[in-house]
């Protein structure tokens, strides 16, 4: 074999790799239209019946009730008028009064505590955590007995501070793992630097832990205020007319006389609209909230 | 001079370990309100609980409780609704968590390829977590599953099933359907957080390699996934075994209990029946279960996650 031999074989293999890799690109690029098609499609499916909650709820009570299903029609605000004559408001405010306060209460008994375990960590760290995370497995239905007599008893029944004190309890685990997770980022160097500077306890914290752990906080606080906000099972129980929180009204559709599905639509849109704002806005930090910061 | 270091030695490590309790205490008290916070609203309630269930005791008529001793726990082992209930548990999660999981990994697979909005379709996808749970499963039994005005029924009529009654003849399955639709992104979430921290040049020179897409993704892709999809088990398992939104709002456990989950029962065995001891001692049993199930798997998950963590 000489060497002009192998120079032709080699132009010869490197000419057929050309169309191959053209011929590789369009595959993946039809590949990728192909996903994207797809894609589309499952997403729509997955959010359509929040689609079909809002858009019944621009409807007519008329156009609801039809065997084939209008997709067009001249949107209307009737429902959204009648949904907030009937009282609403006071329940957005009972639900804004106990998610705000209850986020609020929560960082401030989370973020001390996450420092506690993580930067500056105590011994049995390890326990403590697990300590926190099992509250959360606990039923809530065997603690709701012993509550309601206690709130009973503490004339607290029907009142937004019980609801407070509780959704505090429901979401201190999470925020504790989570902001625990953000204080472990903050970088080592910095803060053996800032004390090898002999810089005090609370320099240190403004100028080199806040910074990393800001948006974590901010992240802790929406995930707190998702879980707040929809939270039923004690509003149900221990609410009637003064402290009941917006899924009590919902409640209240199901079983006044009738159905009046446009107008449930838009009572269920202003109920849901809130969390799913927050929900977007917060999607990059979703995953390590709903994992107690396991996964970033 | 011997005779003086000991006591001065002694001195220095009593001060020295005085220092260090205090030092102990300084660390501590950040943690500390939280802790007793946490084990006062919920440790109490269930000690509370224990001793409520030993009591037979009816929350319509003051002064009638007194002490039954075990009573109330054979009368729930003997409980055929009990039974039945925990049944319907069992089944709802093991279902709902299962079914949520595999379409879960599908999707996560899906978004984590490169297509034209992307980032829109994984917001429409995570969009059903975020519904509040009571407006969701109000959706779902009025304009998705009503067997006249429906949408589910419009779209099935082609195929001969327009006019089913879901929520009527398939009580457990259609609250099941809602939950699976809720539950799919929080595990989607999860296996994609997964498969995007997965080593992308493993997975180049494994097809460099020759290795058929099946093949990366059985050997490759899904042991590394592993440990998210137990976590996204477990956490979901936690929640969906509690669940009580759906059940109250689209069948309040009915027709009878054949749509009630534990939490369910017991919520009506208390506040519908008023009967507190019989609910107290469900709800002990229903938490000694739970703990017993839960305290391994979680422990295990956490553990092969912080371990990684240290690894890396």
């Amino acid at each position: 074999m000489t060497s002009a031999d192998i120079t032709t074989a080699a132009t010869v293999g490197s000419a057929t790799a050309a169309p191959r890799r053209v011929v590789a690109k369009r595959k993946k690029q039809r590949n990728s239209i192909t996903w994207g098609i797809v894609g589309w499609v499952v997403g729509i499916i997955f959010f359509f019946p929040v689609l079909w909650m809002v858009l019944t709820s621009f409807k007519t009570e008329a156009q609801a009730y039809t065997n084939t299903p209008h997709l067009f029609f001249t949107p209307t605000l009737s429902q959204y008028r009648t949904v907030f004559d009937s009282g609403l408001w006071p329940y957005v405010a009972n639900s804004a009064f106990a998610t705000i306060v209850s986020t609020l209460l929560v960082l401030l008994l989370a973020v001390p505590c996450a420092f506690a375990l993580s930067l500056r960590p105590v011994r049995k760290t390890r326990d403590v955590l697990f300590f926190f995370i099992s509250t959360k497995m606990l039923p809530v239905v065997a603690a709701i007995i012993p509550i309601y007599i206690a709130a009973r008893d503490l004339h607290m029944l029907d009142n937004i501070f019980t609801l407070v004190i509780l959704y505090t309890a429901m979401n201190l685990p999470i925020a504790v793992w989570m902001m625990r997770s953000f204080f472990l980022e903050v970088p080592h160097e910095l803060l053996e630097a800032a004390e090898m500077d002999g810089a005090p306890l609370r320099r240190t914290m403004r100028e080199v832990i806040l910074p990393v752990v800001a948006p974590g906080i901010a992240a802790t606080a929406l995930i707190c205020c998702i879980f707040s906000w929809n939270e039923f099972f004690f509003a149900v129980n221990l609410t009637a007319t003064q402290a009941a929180t917006v899924p009590v009204f919902l409640v209240g559709f199901i079983s006044s006389e009738g159905l009046y599905f446009a107008q449930l639509a838009a009572a269920a849109t202003v109920a849901t609209l809130p969390v799913i704002l927050a929900g977007w806005v917060a999607q990059r930090y979703l995953v390590r909230g709903l994992s107690f910061g396991a996964i970033k | 001079m011997t005779a003086i270091a000991p006591p001065v030695a002694a001195r220095r490590t009593a001060r020295a370990r005085a220092d260090r309790r205090k030092q102990g205490w300084v660390r501590r008290t950040p943690l500390l309100p939280a802790l007793v916070f946490t084990i006062i609203v919920t440790q109490l309630p269930f000690l509370l609980t224990l001793y409520y269930s030993l009591q037979s005791w009816s929350l319509v008529r003051p002064g009638s409780e007194h002490f039954v001793g075990f009573a109330n726990y054979v009368d729930v082992f003997q409980d055929s609704q009990f039974r039945t209930t925990a049944l319907n548990t069992v089944i709802m999660t093991v279902g709902v968590v299962l079914i949520a999981m595999v379409l879960g990994v599908a999707l996560a697979l899906l978004l984590d390829r490169k297509f034209l909005g992307r980032g829109v379709v994984r917001t429409l996808l995570i969009t059903p977590f975020l519904v509040m749970p009571v407006a969701g499963a109000l959706v779902w039994k009025t304009v998705m599953l009503d067997p006249t005005f429906g949408i589910v029924n419009f779209i099935l009529r082609p195929f001969g099933i327009g006019h089913f009654n879901w929520v009527g003849s398939l009580p457990l399955g259609s609250v099941m359907i809602e939950m699976i639709w809720q539950w799919t992104p929080f595990m989607m979430l999860l296996v994609l957080a997964g498969l995007q921290s997965q080593p992308t040049d493993i997975l180049e020179a494994a097809s460099t390699d020759g290795a058929r897409p099946l093949q990366i993704f059985r050997e490759l892709t899904l042991p590394h996934l592993r440990r998210y999809i137990e976590l996204g088990i477990v956490l979901g398992a936690i929640y969906v075994v509690n669940e009580f939104d759906a059940i109250y709002m689209m069948t309040q456990g009915g027709p009878g209990i054949s749509s009630a989950n534990l939490p369910f029962y017991i919520y009506q065995r208390a506040f519908l029946g008023f009967q507190v001891g019989q609910a107290a001692a469900m709800g002990v049993v229903v938490v000694v279960a739970t703990i017993i199930i839960a305290t391994f798997a979680l422990r295990l998950i956490f553990t092969s996650f912080s371990g990684t963590e240290q690894a890396a």
